[in-house]
C-alpha cells in the first residue's frame, strides 16, 4: 500500500480518498467532479441541502452505486466497489436513514443475519456476549437479547452501527443520523461516535443541522448542487450564518418577520379526547385544547407521548372519543372526510407514506384535497385543464422543483415533497392547519421557507397547531406552548421566553429534571458553540 | 462481465408499451423454439394461426366472437386490478353471468313469447346483477372484514361452476344431457348473419351484438378511469391506501363498488356468451375466459383499449390454436406470454447496466 500522493500535508492517513467523481441520474448530475477525504479518527461531516449530491457520494463509498469517473482510494489503495459488500470487506459501513432490521428477532439476531459464519450451528449465548462486548467498547447502551419491535428509534440505530462494527468496519457513513432522534439521543450518539473515532475508527457524519455539524465535527466538507463549495474546513471560527450560506448559496434570514398575535375568535375546540395507538394501548388520556384563529399552539413532547395520536385524532385519521369542534361542527370521531369538510387542513407526520402518492403526478398529488369542488370537480368528471392550471401555479410559487407537472412525486427530494405538501394544504385556505413536524429531515433553506409559510398563514388569520420535536421551532413560531406527556397535556406557557429548564421538565412529567439540564443546555447553545 | 439493475426514474409511456410489444415477441420466439423442439415448423404454425384467425373475413368474425368475452372479463379484472383488487373471479362471475341471464329464459321469469326487445335487456340485466352479486361476496368480505380476496375469489369460481351443473344436470337438464334446451330465437342476440337476407354479404358471420356490449363497456371504462373524480380516487386508493384515506376517500365504499361492478362485467360476458353463441346453458361454457382475462389486463396494463387489443390476440390464439392442437399449443404460448409480460416487468421499473469487470470507468 502506497501512502495518499499528492494530499496537502495529511496530519493523520487518509482513511478514505476520492477524487473526482462524477455520477448522474436521468436530467441531473448528482456528483460533478467532487473530492473527498476521511482521515482516520475524525468526524468529518458533509454539510449540504436535501439534493446537493451528499448522498450520492456517500453511496459511492458505500458501493451502492458506481461513479461514470474518478477514483477511490482506501488506506491509500485503489479501490472499486461494485456492491456493498466490496465496501464492507474493505472497512466502509453505511448506517442508513431507514433502518433495515427484523422487528421480531434480537439485537444479536439482527447483528448475525447475513454473515456467512456461523455457518450452521448458532451459539447464541457466545454471539450475545460478544455483540454486548462490541457495544460497551464504544460506550453503547444495548440489551442484546432485547427484541427489536421493543427498542426506542434511539436504540435501533445502536443496532444499526453495531451491525456495520460487526462486520468490521472502521469507517462509518452515517446519513442523517439524528434526523429521527429525540435531543437526548442525539448527545448520546455524538458521545458514541466520539468513542469510535478515540479507538481508530472515523466517521463520515452526512446532515444539514448547522448547530450539530459545528459541534460534533472535526471537518466540514459543504456540498451546493453537485459539487463542492467548502473542501474540508474546520469548524473552528466558522458560524452557522457562514455554513447556511455555502449551503444554500445565499445569505439565509435567520430572523423572520412575526407581527403580534392577534388570536381571533375559538376555531378548533377538543375536550377530553381519548384514543389508543397502534398497539392497543391507550396513548391519549384526555386531551382538551382551544386553537383560535391567527394563533399558532405550539405542541411540545418527547417522541411517543400522544402527540402524533393527537394530530391523527384530531383529523379523523385515527378512532377517537370526546368533542372536536371546528367552527361549531363536531368531528369527532368521524372519518377523516368529515375534518376535510370542516376545514382542517393536515401537514402529516410521514409525507411519503401519509402525504402523497408516490406513483401519481405531482398533479394528482396537488388537487388531493380539492378534487371534491369546483372548479376542479365538473359534475362527475375531473376537470384536467383546471387541474393542470392549478398544478403548474403551484409548482411556480412555491418552487416545487421538478422536471414537470406530471413527474411522480417520488422522484421529489424531501423539501420538494414538503412544499408541494404545503401549497396543497395552505391553498386549501383551511379554517385550521394541524402541521406536525413541518421541517423535519429539510435542510436550512426548506425550514425557513416553511416556517415563512406557516407564519403568512397565521397572519391570513387560519388557526394552527404546530407539533414539533424541536424546540427552537417552536419558541420561534408558537404563541402558546401546551407540553405533552403520557398522553395527557401536562403544562401551558406563553412561547416567547419560554425557559427550556422548564418546559423540559414538564416534557419528562417532572423527572429526569438532570438529564434534561444537559439537553436544554446543549440546545441553548448549539448556535455557534465550538467543538469540545 | 457483469450485470447490474438500477432502478429508472420517471417511467415514460413508450417504455412500458415498448417493453410490453418486446415481451410479446419473445414470448413468440420462446414459442417457436419450443415448437422446432417438438418437431414442428415454427414459421409455419404461426403463418397458419394468422391465417386461421385474420385470413378473411369469416374468420375474423370468429377471431371477434372469441374476443368478445374475453373484452368483457378483461376489463372485469383490470378495473380490480387498478385498486390493487386481486379479482382472479372474472371465470366465476361469467358462469353466474351466464346462469343468471339463462334463468330468465328457462325459469322462466318472462313467459314465453315475450319479445326480444323485452327479452333482451331483461337477460343483460339478469346476467349483469347475478355476476355482480358473486362480486359482492369477496368485496364485502374485503372491505368489512379484510379477508383476503385472492383466496375468496379463486374459491368462489368452483362454487360458481358446482352450482352451474346443479341447474344443468337437474332442474334445467334436457332429457338428462348436461345442458339445457335450446333458447327460443327471441332470447338470442342479433349476429351479423341473420341480416344475410338484406345484405348478402354478412351470411355466415357469426359476430354478435355482444361486440357492441364490449367496446361500449370499454369506452365508458375509459371516461371513467382516465376522466372522472371516481377514476381518480381509484388511482389515489390503488396506489397508496393511506394517501387516500387522509384525503377523505372511503376506501371501503370503492372496495364493494369495484367489486360489484367487476362482477358485473364478467357476467354480462357471462349472458353475451350463452344469448349470442351457444343459445343454451351447458357447464362447460368457459374455456376458461376468466382465467385468460387476467392475463389480458396484464397484457394491457390495464388500459381499456388495450384490453380490446390484447382480447383480439388472444381471440385468434384460441381459435387458431384449436386448428393446430386442441388444447396444448394456445395454453403454451398463452403461459409463455404471462411469463414474459411479468418478465418484462422488472426492465420497465429497472435499466440494465452490463459493465466488463475492471472497465467501469467513463462511460
Amino acid at each position: 500500500m502506497t501512502g495518499s500522493m499528492d494530499h496537502p500535508t495529511p496530519t493523520m492517513p487518509l482513511a478514505i480518498e476520492a477524487r473526482g467523481i462524477v455520477k448522474s441520474f436521468p436530467g441531473v448530475l448528482a456528483n460533478d467532479q467532487v473530492d473527498f477525504d476521511l482521515r482516520v479518527g475524525e468526524v468529518h461531516a458533509l454539510l449540504g441541502e436535501n439534493g446537493a449530491g451528499k448522498s450520492t457520494l456517500m453511496n459511492v463509498l458505500a458501493g451502492l452505486y458506481q461513479p461514470e469517473a474518478g477514483e477511490l482510494l482506501v488506506d491509500g489503495a485503489a479501490v472499486r466497489f461494485r456492491s456493498p459488500r466490496d465496501a464492507i470487506a474493505a472497512g466502509i459501513g453505511m448506517v442508513h436513514q431507514h433502518f433495515t432490521l427484523v422487528p421480531s428477532q434480537t439485537v444479536t439476531e439482527n447483528v448475525l443475519l447475513g454473515l456467512p459464519l456461523p455457518r450452521f450451528r448458532l451459539d447464541l449465548r457466545r454471539a450475545e456476549a460478544s455483540v454486548a462486548e462490541m457495544a460497551e467498547g464504544v460506550g453503547m447502551r444495548v440489551d442484546p437479547r432485547a427484541r427489536v419491535w421493543q427498542l426506542s428509534v434511539g436504540e435501533q440505530q445502536r443496532v444499526e452501527i453495531l451491525k456495520m462494527l460487526y462486520r468490521g468496519a472502521r469507517i462509518l457513513i452515517m446519513d442523517e443520523p439524528t434526523a429521527v432522534l429525540a435531543p437526548q439521543e442525539a448527545e448520546e450518539l455524538f458521545a458514541t461516535l466520539r468513542t469510535m473515532t478515540g479507538t481508530g475508527r472515523s466517521v463520515v457524519f452526512i446532515s444539514h443541522k448547522l448547530g450539530e455539524v459545528l459541534a460534533v465535527a472535526d471537518r466540514i466538507t459543504v456540498m451546493r448542487a453537485g459539487r463542492v463549495t467548502a473542501a474540508a474546513i474546520s469548524p473552528v471560527g466558522s458560524t452557522p450564518a457562514d455554513l447556511a450560506r455555502l449551503m444554500v448559496g445565499r445569505p439565509v434570514l435567520e430572523t423572520l418577520e412575526r407581527a403580534d398575535a392577534a388570536p381571533g375568535r375559538v376555531v378548533l375546540s377538543a375536550a377530553d379526547v381519548h384514543a389508543s395507538n397502534d398497539r392497543g394501548i391507550e396513548s391519549l388520556r384526555g386531551v382538551s385544547l382551544q386553537v383560535r384563529a391567527g394563533e399558532i399552539v405550539g405542541i411540545a413532547a418527547v417522541a411517543g407521548n400522544g402527540q402524533s395520536e393527537l394530530a391523527e385524532a384530531l383529523t379523523g385519521l385515527r378512532r377517537c372519543t370526546g368533542r372536536i369542534v371546528v367552527d361549531g361542527v363536531d368531528i369527532g370521531g368521524q372519518a377523516a372526510g368529515a375534518a376535510l369538510r370542516a376545514g382542517v387542513g393536515h401537514v402529516p407526520e410521514d409525507r411519503a407514506r401519509v402525504g402523497s402518492a408516490p406513483n401519481l403526478s405531482i398533479v394528482d398529488n396537488l388537487v388531493m384535497k380539492r378534487f371534491r369542488r369546483p372548479p376542479l370537480a365538473r359534475g362527475p368528471f375531473l376537470d384536467d385543464g383546471a387541474a393542470r392550471a392549478l398544478a403548474t401555479d403551484l409548482k411556480a410559487r412555491y418552487s416545487i422543483s421538478a422536471p414537470s407537472i406530471d413527474s411522480p412525486v417520488r422522484i421529489l427530494s424531501g423539501g420538494n415533497l414538503q412544499r408541494l405538501i404545503l401549497a396543497r394544504e395552505i391553498e386549501a385556505a383551511p379554517a385550521v392547519l394541524i402541521a406536525v413536524q413541518p421541517t423535519r429531515g429539510l435542510d436550512v433553506g426548506a425550514i425557513e421557507v416553511v416556517h415563512r409559510l406557516l407564519l403568512e398563514l397565521r397572519t391570513k388569520g387560519t388557526a394552527i397547531l404546530l407539533i414539533s420535536e424541536e424546540l427552537d421551532e417552536l419558541r420561534t413560531l408558537a404563541d402558546r406552548l401546551l407540553v405533552m406527556f403520557e398522553g395527557r397535556i401536562s403544562a401551558e406557557m406563553p412561547a416567547g421566553g419560554a425557559d427550556l429548564h422548564e418546559i423540559g421538565m414538564h416534557m419528562t412529567g417532572g423527572a429526569g429534571v438532570e438529564a434534561l439540564a444537559g439537553m436544554a443546555a446543549a440546545v441553548a447553545s448549539a448556535p455557534g458553540a465550538p467543538p469540545p | 462481465m457483469i450485470v447490474r439493475l438500477e432502478p429508472r426514474g420517471a417511467v415514460a409511456g413508450w417504455v412500458s408499451a415498448a417493453m410490453t410489444v418486446a415481451a410479446l415477441i419473445v414470448a413468440f420466439v420462446i414459442g417457436g423454439l419450443v415448437l422446432a423442439f417438438v418437431g414442428g415448423d415454427p414459421v409455419r404454425v404461426y403463418l397458419h394461426i394468422v391465417n386461421a384467425a385474420f385470413g378473411n373475413i369469416g374468420v375474423i368474425s370468429d377471431t371477434l366472437v372469441k374476443a368478445t368475452p374475453l373484452i368483457l372479463t378483461g376489463l372485469a379484472c383490470a378495473l380490480a386490478f387498478r385498486m390493487r383488487l386481486w379479482n382472479i373471479g372474472a371465470e366465476g362471475q361469467f358462469l353466474l353471468g351466464a346462469w343468471g341471464a339463462s334463468a330468465v329464459v328457462l325459469a322462466p321469469v318472462l313467459p314465453v313469447g315475450t319479445p326480444a326487445i323485452v327479452v333482451i335487456p331483461v337477460m343483460m340485466l339478469a346476467g349483469a346483477m347475478a355476476g355482480a352479486a358473486w362480486g359482492l361476496i369477496p368485496g364485502l368480505l374485503r372491505a368489512r372484514l379484510g379477508v383476503n380476496e385472492i383466496i375468496t375469489t379463486l374459491m368462489l369460481n368452483y362454487i360458481a361452476l358446482a352450482w352451474l351443473q346443479f341447474w344443468v344436470f337437474g332442474p334445467w337438464s334436457e332429457g338428462g344431457f348436461q345442458q339445457s334446451v335450446t333458447f327460443p330465437r327471441t332470447a338470442w342476440l342479433p349476429r351479423l348473419t341473420d341480416f344475410a337476407a338484406s345484405v348478402p354479404a354478412l351470411g355466415g358471420l357469426t359476430t354478435h351484438l355482444g361486440l357492441v356490449f364490449a367496446l361500449v363497456a370499454t369506452a365508458i371504462m375509459w371516461v371513467v378511469v382516465s376522466r372522472t373524480r371516481f377514476g381518480y380516487e381509484m388511482r389515489l386508493i390503488g396506489d397508496n391506501p393511506t394517501a387516500a384515506r387522509y384525503a377523505g376517500v372511503d376506501i371501503a365504499r370503492y372496495v364493494i363498488v369495484v367489486f360489484a361492478v367487476s362482477g358485473a362485467l364478467a357476467g354480462l360476458a357471462g349472458m353475451s356468451e350463452v344469448s349470442g353463441v351457444v343459445h343454451r346453458l351447458q357447464d362447460r361454457i368457459s374455456p376458461g375466459y376468466g382465467f385468460t382475462a387476467i392475463i389480458i389486463a396484464y397484457l394491457a396494463r390495464l388500459g381499456p383499449w388495450r384490453v380490446v387489443l390484447a382480447s383480439i390476440l388472444f381471440g385468434a390464439l384460441i381459435l387458431a390454436g384449436r386448428e393446430i392442437q386442441p388444447s396444448g399449443v394456445p395454453a403454451m404460448i398463452q403461459g409463455i406470454i404471462l411469463f414474459c409480460l411479468i418478465g418484462s416487468d422488472v426492465l420497465v421499473r429497472y435499466r440494465v447496466r452490463v459493465a466488463r469487470r475492471g472497465a467501469v470507468g467513463a462511460t
